[in-house]
């Protein structure tokens, strides 16, 4: 069996500093949101501080600070899932490409583009020369890093995985998809999201990172069952039957789980399918959200990990994250569902020690 | 459990030394190298590099691909396209649907050649322009995972150089599992503006033809292309299909610096070491050694040394092939494997070309002519990426 025993997230909201598990709310009237980054000096050297581009600081930020928590210094393997990457770097080297005419370019920006990049920071930082991976499919970035290192821990035999989802949003990045609808035309309250009723969402981005053992202890955050991914790219797919099915093959019942998070947006094109299943297969659980406060993201589900890892370590779940309150409800099985417009599916199960 | 075996069962292959798997033999045996002038990609680049440029436009590559314009599609996803038609045409397996199939693609730079194009266009006008859904990387794979209709696993890879060794490397891993029945698996990058400039500023592209493992070698030549296979578990693929079986891999990582190996080439022994433990071989099982040679002063010594380090003073017969497709970057793993799979298949081994003096630093040097009737039983694979993502694979004869 498989356990997260430590784990950090870098996120909008100030998850952070380990100040109470979401005991303070920032409430947002913008339609994108910036994670509350930490002081980083307490990461980095001046160098490294002036060196490293926002992305590999967001990703060793947390990454750090989740091998922190468990203890661990250098991890078996890293692995980590981004939908954008290091992409901002890449459009910087395109303007000096313009700008310059081709010529006399300075490489620094070539160099931290790839979105391989962010893991490598990892292993140099911690000295790990074992497996590192980087998987970077829109709305299954976390969930094929995550599906890597379980496999990988069977495989292998390691003693620690690193895994972790990535994701910022620059301006440029945030004005070109503004052009094609992905963000709604009017700011909105982020605590008000799922009441907005209109297309579009809203932005966001974060970085969260998991210690994976296959041991478990008093210090241990959650199990970790399953994961699982399938697309809808013919847009015929039954998904209330694909959830039926990996339900079934987790040998447990839909009402085994206790709270399924999901991942309402607000987008009135894409949530109707959150609300279907939440009067079909979901009808008898308790249902939450998280997406009013980190934003949508390719690697969001990163961040709903983290927040189910919280929950089921602490046995507290915030009502800031609740879509209904059915009695007696306790705090064992986790199930995370989210769609990426509709063509990636996925679904983490997660479990109390 | 018992874990499955995997075996090839189609490839299929398009770069600048040709656009099908026959014709890239035929330069291999010929010394046919693709690297030439720039007469396509618009960059001020073309007056003072070459590249390994495949000589056919979009709209050529479009209807070689036999499908209409999609939008959003870029060169790359055309490459993609071309390449996995070739490979799933190749296998011609029954398509059963309770059969679990993925497709796994490795890319470092996607739709580059249309995201340094239009960047400008996204920003400044509000045309609702085709290409700005292109601008995250697992637009093109669902492209091409839709052309094959494809619609249950999919995951895209960047790990820069070393992004298709690594979709081979998971499309294995997932059979072997069962995760997996059938996983089509490779890789495609196009020549782009960005990659020229990148390496170019780096200053690790030579201006003429790349001398890999050369005393006097000056850097790498970029090129394109994209390869792709149909890998199946034992329990489905034909046997009259298979190709080759996946033995081996390994991946490690150097943990030294973004854009340069160690010295002492730790992440490229320890990934070979790796892919050699995976599959019980020893270093001397293996008849042909594919290395990534870049020709950069950096990649070729670090190579070498872990090449003597892992495989002592006799390593096997090995070449770089770079000099005939140009470094294709995140697809040059895929491209490399088929490579390795038709030295595997034909027992030969391709000439490292353009290499005249040995690199005073050590003392292995790679083949340099045709070498034919040598038995060929085990093939390993080398893709050394930026960031010190390595990955070594291992092609095997299937046992008959």
């Amino acid at each position: 069996m498989i356990y997260i025993n430590g784990t950090a997230s870098i996120s909008p909201q100030p998850t952070f500093e380990k100040k109470g598990f979401l005991k303070e709310i920032v409430e947002y009237t913008t339609n994108r949101f910036q994670c509350i980054e930490p002081d980083y000096e307490k990461f980095l050297s001046p160098n490294e501080l002036r060196r490293l581009s926002r992305v590999l600081k967001l990703g060793w930020g947390a990454a750090k600070s989740c091998l922190d928590d468990a203890f661990v210094s250098t991890p078996g393997a890293i692995i980590t899932g981004t939908g954008c990457g290091c992409y901002h770097e890449t459009q910087k080297f395109i303007f000096s490409m313009y700008e310059n005419d081709e010529t006399l370019l300075s490489p620094t920006p070539f160099i931290q583009s790839s979105h391989g990049s962010i893991a490598a920071q990892i292993a140099m930082m911690t000295g790990c020369s074992d497996y590192n991976m980087t998987y970077a499919h829109r709305g299954f970035s976390f969930e094929s890093a995550l599906m890597d290192a379980l496999m990988l821990m069977g495989e292998k035999h390691l003693k620690s995985v690193l895994v972790g989802g990535v994701d910022e949003i620059g301006e440029r990045q945030f004005i070109t998809f503004n052009r094609i609808g992905y963000w709604k035309t009017k700011a909105i309250n982020n605590l008000k999201l799922l009441e907005s009723d209109s297309a579009g969402t809203i932005a966001g981005e974060g970085s969260s990172f998991f210690l994976l053992q296959d041991f478990s202890g008093p210090e241990t955050y959650a199990r970790i069952r399953a994961v699982h991914v399938f697309s809808n790219l013919s847009g015929t797919v039954d998904v209330e039957n694909e959830i039926r099915k990996f339900v079934k093959r987790q040998e447990i019942t839909v009402n085994d789980i206790d709270w399924v998070f999901l991942g309402l947006n607000g987008d009135k094109q894409f949530d109707p399918l959150y609300y279907h299943l939440m009067s079909t297969v979901f009808k008898n659980n308790g249902l939450a959200c998280y997406k009013h406060l980190c934003g949508e993201y390719h690697t969001s589900t990163a961040f709903a990990l983290w927040l189910a890892a919280k929950i089921l370590k602490e046995q507290t779940f915030p009502s800031i994250l609740k879509l209904n309150n059915p009695e007696n409800k306790t705090v064992g099985n986790i199930l995370i569902y989210n769609h990426y417009r509709n063509i990636n599916h996925s679904l983490i199960l997660v479990s109390a020690r | 459990m018992q874990q499955s075996k995997v075996f090839i069962t189609g490839m299929g292959i398009v770069s600048a030394i040709g656009m099908d798997v026959e014709t890239t033999l035929d330069s291999l045996v010929s010394s046919r190298s693709g690297l030439g002038k720039i007469r396509l990609l618009d960059t001020r680049l073309k007056e003072k590099l070459i590249a390994g440029e495949i000589p056919y436009t979009d709209e050529e590559l479009l209807q070689m691909a036999g499908i209409d314009k999609v939008p959003g599609i870029s060169r790359a996803t055309l490459l993609g396209m071309i390449a996995t038609k070739q490979a799933v045409r190749n296998s011609d397996f029954e398509n059963d649907e309770k059969l679990q199939t993925g497709l796994i693609s490795g890319t470092t730079a996607e739709s580059m050649t249309s995201i340094e194009k239009y960047l400008p266009d996204f920003l400044s006008n509000d045309s609702r322009n085709e290409y700005i859904e292109s601008q995250d990387w697992g637009f093109s794979t669902e492209i091409i995972a839709k052309s094959l209709g494809i619609n249950g696993f999919m995951t895209t890879i960047n790990t820069a150089c070393s992004s298709a060794s690594n979709a081979i490397m998971l499309g294995a891993r997932m059979i072997r599992q069962g995760r997996l029945d059938r996983a089509i698996v490779g890789g495609t990058d196009a020549l782009s503006k960005v990659m020229l400039n990148g390496f170019n500023s780096l200053m690790i592209v030579d201006p003429e033809p790349c001398k890999p493992f050369d005393d006097n070698r000056h850097g790498l030549n970029i090129g394109e292309g994209a390869a792709f296979f149909v890998l199946e578990s034992e329990q489905v693929a034909d046997r009259g299909k298979m190709i080759a079986e996946i033995t081996g891999y390994g991946n490690a990582n150097d943990a030294h610096h973004l854009t340069a190996l160690s010295p002492d080439g730790k992440g490229a022994f320890l990934a070979m070491k790796n892919a050699l433990e995976s599959c019980n071989l020893n270093p001397g099982d293996i008849s042909y050694l594919n290395v990534h040679g870049t020709g950069t002063l950096n990649n070729d010594l670090s190579e070498a040394i872990a090449i003597e380090k892992l495989f002592g003073k006799t390593p096997p017969v090995f070449s770089s092939t770079k000099p005939f497709t140009g470094h294709t970057l995140g697809s040059s793993g895929a491209i490399e494997a088929v490579i390795s799979i038709l030295a595997l298949q034909h027992d030969l081994v391709f000439p490292n070309l353009n290499f005249s003096t040995p690199m005073h630093e050590v003392q292995v040097r790679p083949e340099t002519s045709l070498v034919k009737n040598v038995e060929i039983l085990h093939v390993m694979s080398n893709s050394l990426g930026f960031g010190g993502n390595n990955t070594s694979l291992i092609f095997s004869k299937v046992e008959s």
